[in-house]
């Protein structure tokens, strides 16, 4: 009742949050995305630098988020983006691209060899195996990649405005400082719904993407 | 046609060829089986044709051209290539996985489509219900058959299958290898074609390449392969039930006695009967004026009888034809236990008598084991030494 109240109370100031941790994640998102899957791919072709992006990627993903956003502080003043929506974008871009890689690399890696054969034998050339064979069939499992980066984005997205980006996030904050319940229950249910909205929808754009034929069993 | 020369190939770090100076040659039309144990590389032997694996030295040509101076991707789309059930695209249709060398090519749609259907016809697969399914909606032997039409798809003079009907079970493989060998009767391709299996080999090649750890050991026909093995591993390879399997390869035409003796429908019964007792036949067959088989008469029955055969005849329900194999041919004779058989063909029209004794002595013809290094033993007893 509390929480209904805080929302039909602050409803405008909800929507402007929403849609800043909206812009950001979204903006992330993509690059990672368009980062992501052309290295997973890339590493695919290169067994060292397969080792070394994964290494890296991998500890960047144990360094505490929070830690992460602090440190984007320091290195993008440099530049004169120390704080606001541009360190918490290049965080979590930072983030999102370990599923991204790591699910496109193994996706391809484990397209079935005798498949991939079948393409080579048949005349390919390499780009065309990758294409019409390769990626069609690591799509969903490029995808299962994706979801995670966007689930785990939007969740850590709250974190943003902790460094002044805003978004919902800063009611959690704002309530966790006042002590005022109601405010960092809206702040973290609509984290909730936002992700699993946005990950119901990524669901519906994969069973578009990705063959019929793969999803019989 | 396809022609190898002095082919070695050695693995990089490795001290042993695992393809060691082979020479033989293919010619046009032809169904070459490689078949060996496991590990004697004659995938490896294969895959070197289309340069899945590039060669060491040697030379491997087609039609007298090098292959390792054609143009990879080009040398690749003019072979057909049918690998184990699982090298469809599962995330394309039937109709996909057809069209993607046609597609290659650059053919235009119209052209396609058409060609589809006239492979899914070939497989007898009806194409309005194949057409757009995927692979995981078929069985394993509607699968296999998409693949080997896929290889054939832009009618390419060479095609490379390994192991095509390796993933089915016996029975369907023995319908896909039946039908295979319809289409091969009319397609002609020079096939190159890998086995594991004995009896497939038998069956399918024209000629088998015996391959043993990267050697070939003997390039024959199937025939010459069961009857002169050139050495204990061959031999042994082709199994001790080797004179059975020359069942398989010979026909009932080849074993049958020819024209048998015969009577009409319309023969007097007593003239028949007459001639029967001075041939000291009990039984004979009959036929009508087109030589069409309509039964068989007992002596017992025909002596006493005033008229025509006609009336007497019993039908015939147990036959074989003439290019049917001995095998199939003996395994009918044995389980209606039978020693005679009656060869007549499509039309029903009495080709051939098959029994027993000319069946064995055909199998044991110029096979050497009836002797061999034993001599003839024709005496009883013990040799004491």
């Amino acid at each position: 009742m509390e929480v209904w109240h805080f929302i039909t109370q602050n409803r405008q100031e909800l929507m402007i949050l929403f849609g800043q941790h909206a812009y950001i994640v979204s903006i992330a998102i993509v690059i990672a995305i368009f980062t992501g899957v052309p290295i997973g791919i890339w590493i695919n072709f290169n067994k060292k630098a397969a080792e070394i992006v994964l290494y890296i990627a991998g500890i960047i993903m144990t360094v505490p988020s929070i830690a992460l956003f602090g440190i984007m502080i320091p290195i993008l003043s440099v530049f004169g983006h120390g704080i606001g929506s541009v360190p918490a974008i290049v965080a979590l871009v930072l983030y999102a691209q370990l599923p991204i890689i790591r699910n496109t690399y193994a996706a391809l890696k484990n397209v079935d060899k005798n498949i991939i054969d079948a393409g080579v034998g048949m005349g390919m050339t390499r780009s065309q195996v990758l294409l019409k064979v390769q990626l069609p069939m690591a799509l969903s499992v490029i995808f299962a990649g994706v979801r995670v980066a966007v689930v785990m984005s939007i969740g850590i997205g709250a974190i943003a405005a902790y460094i002044g980006a805003g978004g919902l996030g800063h009611y959690i904050f704002m309530g966790i400082n006042q002590t005022y319940d109601a405010m960092i229950k809206v702040g973290a249910i609509c984290v909730a719904i936002m992700a699993i909205v946005v990950d119901y929808i990524f669901g519906i754009i994969e069973n578009r993407l990705v063959s019929k034929g793969l999803r019989l069993s | 046609m396809i022609t190898f020369e002095r082919v070695t190939k050695i693995y990089p770090g490795s001290d042993e060829p695992a393809i060691d100076n082979v020479s033989f040659e293919v010619p046009e039309g032809e169904i070459c089986v490689v078949i060996g144990p496991s590990g004697c590389c004659k995938t490896t032997l294969m895959r070197m044709i289309n340069r899945l694996i590039p060669i060491t030295s040697g030379i491997i040509s087609i039609k007298g051209q090098n292959v390792a101076k054609m143009d990879v991707i080009e040398l690749r789309r003019g072979i057909g290539y049918a690998i184990q059930q699982i090298g469809l695209f599962p995330h394309m249709t039937v109709y996909d996985n057809i069209a993607t060398v046609p597609r290659l090519l650059k053919w235009d749609k119209k052209r396609i489509a058409a060609r589809v259907d006239e492979l899914l016809s070939l497989a007898g697969l009806e194409p309005d219900i194949f057409r757009f399914r995927y692979p995981r909606e078929l069985s394993g032997g509607q699968a296999q058959r998409i693949g080997v039409v896929r290889a054939l798809a832009t009618d390419p003079p060479v095609m490379l299958m390994d192991e095509p009907f390796g993933a089915i079970d016996p029975i369907n493989r023995e319908v896909l290898q039946d039908e295979f060998l319809k289409i091969q009767a009319k397609v002609k391709k020079t096939i190159i074609f890998v086995t594991h299996d004995i009896h497939e080999a038998i069956k399918m090649g024209d000629k088998i390449a015996l391959l043993e750890a990267g050697r070939l050991v003997q390039y024959d026909t199937p025939e010459n392969l069961l009857v002169h093995p050139k050495n204990r591993f061959v031999k042994d390879f082709v199994g001790a039930d080797r004179a059975l399997k020359r069942l398989d390869l010979l026909k009932v035409k080849d074993a049958m006695m020819q024209n048998p003796v015969h009577c009409h429908m319309d023969d007097d019964a007593e003239v028949i009967a007459k001639h029967m007792k001075e041939n000291q036949l009990t039984f004979l067959l009959v036929t009508d004026q087109n030589e069409k088989l309509k039964g068989y008469v007992n002596f017992y029955e025909l002596k006493d009888h005033l008229g025509k055969v006609r009336d007497l005849v019993k039908p015939m329900t147990i036959t074989v034809k003439p290019e049917q194999n001995l095998k199939e041919a003996l395994s009918k004779m044995l389980s209606y236990d039978i020693g005679i058989v009656v060869a007549v063909d499509d039309d029903s029209r009495l080709k051939g008598v098959l029994n027993t004794r000319t069946l064995l002595s055909v199998v044991g013809d110029t096979y050497d084991e009836r002797g061999g290094v034993w001599g003839k033993i024709t005496q009883q007893g013990s040799i004491s030494s």
